[in-house]
């Protein structure tokens, strides 16, 4: 039965939109702080509503509230998410208001991670549109005794075409009142979108130029505590003792508290550490560096990374774990080409480093606000931090200055609710820059071997792999001791190169540091490696490089890793809905390379270069065109990307998406590693991590939608890993020097 | 102590440490959030303020640094989100996450009143001490030129 609310003026004013975009968490402060500032204008006329889902509420002013059970990080899930609701809802853009769902198991999968939010739930946001759709359409049947057949809802109104008749949605509230909920109901035709492959503007574009975006960073709350936490510097290290009479004697610190001990394997769990709490940020970052604290640096207090990269370079170079096998990769050939490829560590920076801020009631009962992407198991992990029930918890997701897979863990969120309740007053925990390079969950190291065999006539007829870096999953189980079958599925397991005899191995890696995903995770390093090592063998063929990877990759067909004995599970897709087509892949090759005009003459000390990858069932093919300047320093001239992600909701938001993801390969490919030395890592801000900035970036990113109406695949991570291999092998092309190792920095050329 | 200067065409008097960083002072005294925390040593522009009208690190500047001084954050930029840069930024869609977003437009502003029809190059040096992890640079120059063509 669908339930009619009736929508007091308090609840009213944590609901309705402002300028923060219709947070319900800082509507809630701005309500309690400036009273007269809300529940005005005409939506302050709804006294009732009725929801048809829980995406869904639809008031009685007209207004139709959807709620976004997703994270916003820069993606533009707030917009995309309410043009597919919006769409199969035929409600008007100008009368729905989004309003950011708690953490919650009733929304289904919250972790906005892994580019699912549209390629998993494009179904269930259609069917939250369109079952609301026809719950209006019934309301009006029943109201006008007419059969429902011979209504139809448009423009936010449903009509009756043999009398005429009209009635908006908000209108139909009352009578939709007690009606049943729709379990499902028919989508739209593709022709009849309004909104969906529309490119619609942000949503959030007046809060994000005013100032009124809120993230997790900006919560305020009466009485509330700054903290800052100084942790040991070696993952997993422990304190042994520490002096802080200094610290409590800066003006403004309130306390300092010892922070529970890490776990092995850490999970999500508080890492330990001293806890420093004032009254202001300041106070706090002050006080804690007037801790004197001596720690016991446990058992990775002797990681090298240097000595690290040699290890893994060892492990890939010796026989693994088979993991795909087809034929015999070991057959003897007419030549053969062999390379090592080695990527560091890295972290996601996202702009806004974790921040979370936790309050506990009287009751034991935990409320937070959080910049989380993943508010369930934020929800579970303050739960078991407490002691207390999950159903004690309530998340409030703020927006995200960045997430790029940092703040799927909520590590921080712990910390922020433990200490809320040893103080006893609302505290926020915001880690600084140097929290978040030197204590993160860190992208994994690799090294990459590759041979490959070829016949007399430069055909390849061989192809190994051997990858070793150390595991996610290291960090969530003990004793793990390489890649797992999961993390094989990045990029690993689907090798598209049409080649008889191939074999695919992992390699032990063991981890030193808490490890953790970033934007297209494994993806980077093997796309990297591939890439480039095709690469090399069009070079050593004395063949065109985008010639030699259309061949390679060899006539349009759809591959199944199974057949050659691999555990592939395709992103949790059946393959008969995302198949591994190698046409796809082979015409974005060919569609980035017509953008770039390829085989073009160009200016002495340029070159041209190309690299294709599919990841998050979408493929990308790239062209970057490069020049080295006179003080021998590489410059990106221009990017192109194409995708091909099936559906596209919102083409705006995609072509930002790849925009972005030019700039963010670039990072890593130019300047991105973090370096170890006593377990701890070395760089710890932007001078020792550097980003691409503006004068870094290319006159030009291109980039290209492919027309299709394929299933959606991801977006916001697929534009990542053909980047690196696009430009180090442009940089072959320019300079005769081939590079196998990131950054590019460390080959003196930034 | 007290420290008075004008933030956003008001009068203020804030309780703080003189040694505070601006930033803070801004955020957590003044409560005014739009200005935002990125490095702490002005490696990133996230904090960007106008002092006087110039381009500053909010996050590495003392606040004792303020007094007497007209301070403007993103908040104060203009009275009704239309500065001529914002229309372009939301013209564009240039953000993605935002957060880097304020300090991005308040170093435009100043660029802008520096050189109000800026080259690539121009854009390109004055915006390089901001950064943007997701990458919205290529839609930042176009903007600045937008706002540029639309102020001339």
């Amino acid at each position: 039965m669908s339930e009619l609310r009736k929508i007091s003026r308090r609840e009213f004013m944590k609901r309705t939109g402002h300028a923060g975009g219709g947070l319900v968490f800082a509507l809630t402060f701005a309500s309690a702080c400036q009273p007269e500032e809300v529940a005005v204008g005409p939506a302050a006329k709804a006294t009732a509503s009725v929801a048809p889902n829980v995406y869904v509420n639809i008031r009685n002013d007209g207004i139709v509230e959807i709620y976004c059970h997703r994270s916003e990080m820069g993606q533009g899930i707030r917009t995309s998410l309410l043009q597919v609701i919006a769409d199969e809802l035929e409600a008007d853009w100008d009368k729905v208001e989004v309003i950011q769902a708690i953490g919650h198991e009733k929304y289904g999968d919250q972790n906005t991670d892994g580019s699912t939010s549209i390629r998993n739930q494009f179904d269930l946001l259609r069917n939250a549109g369109a079952t609301g759709r026809d719950m209006m359409v019934a309301a009006a049947a029943q109201m006008w005794a007419v059969p429902a057949s011979e209504c139809v809802a448009r423009e936010h109104a449903v009509h009756h075409e043999g009398s005429g008749k009209t009635a908006g949605y908000g209108e139909l509230v009352e009578t939709a009142y007690g009606m049943p909920q729709p379990e499902s109901a028919a989508f739209k035709a593709r022709k009849d979108y309004r909104y969906i492959g529309k490119p619609m503007d942000t949503i959030d574009g007046r809060a994000f130029t005013t100032g009124g975006a809120r993230y997790g960073t900006d919560t305020v709350l009466p009485n509330m505590l700054y903290a800052s936490i100084e942790r040991c510097p070696a993952f997993g290290g422990t304190v042994t003792s520490y002096e802080d009479a200094a610290a409590r004697a800066i003006a403004g610190v309130v306390d300092v508290i010892r922070m529970p001990e890490p776990t092995s394997p850490p999970l999500f769990n508080i890492q330990g550490g001293i806890a420093v709490v004032a009254d202001n940020s300041w106070s706090a970052a002050e006080g804690r560096k007037a801790l004197e604290i001596q720690w016991d640096r446990g058992a990775n207090a002797e990681h090298e990374s240097q000595a690290y990269r040699e290890d893994l370079i060892a492990s890939a170079s010796a026989a693994g774990t088979t993991v795909l096998i087809r034929g015999d990769a070991d057959i003897e050939t007419h030549s053969q080409h062999e390379a090592v490829y080695y990527t560091p560590y890295l972290a996601q920076a996202p702009m806004e480093p974790p921040a979370a801020t936790a309050i506990v009631n009287e009751d034991g009962s935990c409320e937070v606000w959080a910049a989380t992407q993943d508010p369930q198991t934020a929800r579970a992990t303050v739960a078991e931090t407490l002691g207390i029930a999950k159903e004690q918890v309530t998340v409030n997701i703020t927006l995200l200055g960045g997430g790029f897979g940092r703040k799927s863990k909520p590590d921080f969120i712990a910390e922020a609710a433990w200490l809320a309740r040893e103080t006893g007053r609302p505290v926020m925990v915001a880690w600084s820059r140097e929290d978040d390079i030197r204590h993160g969950y860190f992208h994994s190291a690799s090294a990459q071997y590759f041979r490959a065999g070829m016949d007399k006539n430069g055909t390849t007829q061989s192809w190994l792999h051997r990858s070793s870096f150390p595991s996610i999953a290291s960090t969530f189980a003990p004793g793990v001791t390489g890649p797992s079958d999961f993390e094989l599925d990045l990029g690993l397991l689907d090798a598209p190169w049409d080649v008889p005899n191939m074999r695919i191995e992992t390699c032990d890696a063991k981890a030193h540091l808490r490890i953790g995903w970033l934007r297209s995770v494994c993806n980077v390093f093997h796309a990297f490696g591939a890439c480039g090592f095709v690469d090399e063998l069009a070079h050593a063929k004395g063949r065109d490089p985008k010639e030699h990877l259309l061949e390679i990759i060899g006539p349009a067909r759809k591959i199944d890793p199974a057949k050659d004995a691999a555990k592939y599970t395709n992103y949790g897709h059946d393959l008969a809905k995302h198949p591994v087509d190698t046409g796809r892949l082979s015409a974005v090759a060919r569609q980035v390379a017509d953008m770039a005009k390829w085989g073009r003459d160009l200016p002495e000390g340029h070159g041209l270069g190309i690299a294709v990858h599919r990841s998050f069932v979408s493929y990308v093919g790239a062209v970057a065109e490069v020049s080295v300047n006179e003080n021998g320093k590489l410059v990106v001239n221009e990017l192109w990307i194409a995708i091909d992600a099936g559906t596209v909701i919102n083409p705006d938001r995609v072509h930002a998406q790849l925009e972005g993801a030019g700039i963010f390969g670039m990072s890593l490919t130019l300047h991105g590693e973090l370096t170890t030395k006593d377990g701890a890592v070395v760089e710890g801000n932007f001078d020792s991590y550097p980003m691409i900035r503006l004068s870094e970036t290319p006159a030009k990113i291109h980039t290209h939608i492919m027309e299709s109406d394929a299933p959606p695949g991801g977006v916001g991570e697929p534009g990542v890993p053909p980047i690196a291999p696009a430009i180090v092998n442009a940089y072959f092309a320019a300079s005769g020097n081939r590079v196998r190792e990131l950054p590019l920095r460390k080959a003196g050329l930034t | 102590m007290a420290i008075d200067f004008e933030l956003n065409g008001k009068s203020v008097s804030l309780d703080a440490d003189p040694a505070m960083p601006l930033l803070w002072a801004i955020r957590e005294i003044a409560g005014l959030t739009g200005t935002k925390y990125g490095c702490g040593k002005g490696l990133c522009g996230s904090c960007t303020v106008h002092v006087d009208g110039q381009p500053v690190r909010s996050c590495v500047l003392p606040v004792s640094a303020a007094v007497g001084t007209k301070i403007t954050t993103i908040e104060g930029l203009s009275t009704d989100g239309n500065h001529p840069v914002q229309v372009a930024w939301r013209d564009l869609n240039v953000a993605q996450c935002g957060y880097c977003q304020p300090g991005q437009i308040m170093t435009a502003v100043g660029l802008l009143a520096r050189i109000p029809n800026p080259t690539d190059a121009d854009i390109d040096q004055a915006m390089s001490g901001n950064i943007c992890r997701c990458g919205t640079y290529t839609r930042i120059r176009k903007a600045i030129h937008r706002a540029a063509e639309d102020k001339s």
